[in-house]
């Protein structure tokens, strides 16, 4: 076998590859099929409520994907993922403002915000923007650049455990107080909205929604195979004896840090690409991504599908946010009841989560 | 430094001893190749530790040489664990010097560095990786480039199976390599953790009480897999089972409140008054 060959089949098993090419299937040929061939009013027709949701939803089992590897893998439990998050998205956020040009309210080369707090001319961070290959890199570097420093002092100085979730709480909570204010020039409480094209396509035909939908498709089954390849490596190995018992890896004669540092970063970094591929789709970005609450759950997510299992991070995402939407629309008020329970249900009853439950009950089958 | 570097000096050393025999004292200094030049692996000099007011270690002194299978005895308290802990850098003395070899200095290295340069330790209690197979906590143990970039991508050769195969057997585990670490029984784990310290290739061992939780039958085959050690590895054993010390003891050093009080045969040690007093006598 060649190490192509040898790569494919250590990532996952016939079954397994067979369930993610019917996963891409649906994907990447039923959604495009169903929400752009098939007539309007007709029964099987997808509206684009069904592609908007999806595709956010896609958006959410990235990070939580992102969110596994670092929780379920390395036992680094971050309450400040949706920082990540919110960077990358303001970053794509900034070049699509940019792209709205004199279609804005008060018609100005300036984004309305600006024009409402009496600015001339763009502040320095948004120095180049107006380049989609140059927010494209800030999508990545913001975030990965945070969580580079931010961990090299936290996993330097060995904090862990719960104090480091209670860091990283207070690291997204300080990140949304500043980016309420108007002086940081991010559009304030009211964030970036009112989005008109992206790469010079208008940004709300079915056609760009589709092929958004697409992109976040790929780039989730990529994130999938990615997270799948690294802990299948001997990398993963030492990831998941670093969650069991640091200080022997340590003896064993490895730098912990430096593996902690890798993971955590790139965990950053995929939050990053997910929230600059929330953005476009949903339409809006703005502090409250930040907000705490917002962290916790996607915590919550990873922990119904089921730690250290990827495959649960996305299950997790789809069926919470799933409920979320139901919820919200049918019961609002009860809301963070149903989900509040859900996490002590789980906690109590399912502690490997929904997969863990698929897999006692095949075994015992 | 470049790699040709110290064989430029062993040749210029050589020559050197041509010439002036008194020369001959000259010989390559290969940074963190541990220097077993004078026949000594570890010198602990003057070592002392205290926490809180409380001192473990008071001026310690000990040196273990090159091949040597050394017990340390003591009672509860006298600082046994914590001279491990100096050894492998979990601890910083606050006085006192600890050497690996005539070169290699303990106090400023990281554990991990600590342990790259040769000195594998194993501790009181079993620590092995519980959610990891038998295979693969060797596997991870191995003597191998650890950094990230390597292990991202590294794969086991053949060579590299063998040698797991061949520890495998030493520990006697041949037949468990696919379980699941946490399911070995308490014996079983304690040897693992030796076949771990065995895949670092260590050139210095320190066993904490390692058979402690073992069956006669298994306490027996683990003196003789650390007399077998002996000679090809250094090893320091701490240990509180008289009856197995008696078995593989050469060398016997005996700890009190910090230092050490007694050093020598097990007959010799067995009959010194001090030693009778804080420790035998009880």
């Amino acid at each position: 076998m060649g190490p192509i060959a040898t790569t494919i089949s250590r990532l996952y098993g016939t079954r397994g590859w067979i369930a993610l090419g019917a996963f891409a299937a649906v994907l990447f040929v039923v959604f495009p099929l169903l929400s752009l061939a098939v007539p309007e009013g007709h029964a099987l027709h997808l509206s684009q409520y069904w592609v908007t949701l999806v595709g956010k939803i896609m958006c959410y089992a990235i990070v939580a994907l992102a969110m596994d590897l670092v929780w379920g893998y390395a036992g680094i439990l971050s309450l400040g993922h949706g920082l990540f998050f919110a960077l990358g998205g303001y970053a794509m956020g900034m070049h699509l403002m940019r792209q709205i040009g004199r279609e804005g309210q008060y018609q100005s080369e300036l984004p309305d915000f600006m024009v409402f707090l009496d600015w001339k001319a763009y502040p320095w961070h948004w120095w180049n923007t107006d380049q989609f290959w140059w927010s494209a890199l800030l999508v990545v570097l913001v975030p990965g650049l945070l969580a580079y420093v931010f961990g090299y002092f936290a996993f330097r100085s060995r904090v862990k455990g719960v104090y480091f979730s209670i860091i990283t709480q207070a690291l997204t909570f300080a990140a949304m107080l500043l980016f309420f204010r108007n002086n940081t020039g991010f559009g304030g409480n009211n964030g970036f909205t009112d989005f008109k094209r992206i790469l010079g396509f208008a940004i709300t035909t079915p056609e760009t929604r589709m092929a958004l939908f697409a992109v976040t498709g790929a780039a989730l089954i990529g994130t999938l195979l990615l997270g799948r390849w690294l802990v299948k490596s001997k990398f993963g190995r030492v990831l998941m004896a670093i969650r069991d018992a640091e200080q022997r890896v340590a003896f064993c004669g490895y730098d912990t840090v430096n593996y902690k540092l890798f993971v955590w970063t790139l965990s950053a970094v995929l939050c990053g690409i997910a929230g600059a591929l929330y953005v476009p789709q949903v339409g809006i970005i703005n502090p409250s991504e930040m907000s705490p609450a917002n962290s916790i759950e996607i915590a919550i997510w990873v922990a119904v599908g089921g730690r250290g299992t990827l495959t649960g991070a996305i299950v997790g995402a789809g069926v919470v946010n799933g409920a979320k939407s139901f919820f919200t629309q049918a019961f609002p008020e009860y809301w963070l009841y149903v989900l509040g329970l859900l996490f002590i249900l789980v906690t109590l009853f399912m502690p490997q989560g929904v997969v863990g439950i698929v897999r006692k009950w095949r075994a015992t089958k | 430094m470049k790699p040709s570097e110290p064989i430029l000096m062993q040749q210029a050393a050589e020559r050197v001893a041509e010439d002036d025999p008194a020369a001959s004292y000259l010989h390559p200094l290969v940074p963190g190749e541990v220097d077993l030049s004078h026949g000594a692996i570890l010198y602990l000099d003057d070592i002392s530790v205290s926490f809180d007011g409380f001192q473990a270690l008071k001026k310690l002194s000990l040196m273990i040489e090159v091949g040597e299978l050394r017990c340390v005895i003591g009672p509860n308290g006298a600082g046994k664990t914590t001279m491990m802990d100096v050894i492998t850098g979990r601890t910083r003395p606050d006085s006192g010097s600890c050497f690996f070899g005539q070169s290699i200095d303990l106090t400023r290295l990281s554990e991990a560095e600590i342990a790259h340069a040769g000195i594998g330790r194993k501790f009181q209690k079993p620590t092995i990786f519980e959610s990891h197979t038998v295979f693969e906590n060797l596997e991870l143990a191995m003597k191998a480039d650890k950094s990230v970039r390597q292990t991202l991508l590294a794969r086991l050769s053949a060579e590299e199976r063998d040698r797991i195969a061949e520890t495998l057997r030493l520990v006697r585990l041949s037949d468990s390599a696919d379980r699941v670490a946490g399911l070995l029984s308490h014996g079983q784990k304690q040897w693992l953790e030796i076949g771990m310290l065995l895949m670092q290739e260590p050139k210095l061992l320190l066993l904490d009480e390692p058979v402690a939780g073992m069956s006669d039958e298994e306490t027996e085959r683990t003196g003789e897999l650390f007399l077998a050690l002996a000679g090809s590895h250094s090893l320091v054993v701490v240990e509180h089972d008289m009856a197995f010390i008696e078995k593989i003891a050469r060398k016997v050093t005996v700890l009190h409140e910090g230092s050490v009080i007694a050093e020598g045969p097990m007959a010799q040690v067995q009959n010194d008054p001090k030693v009778i007093e804080v420790y035998l006598g009880r």
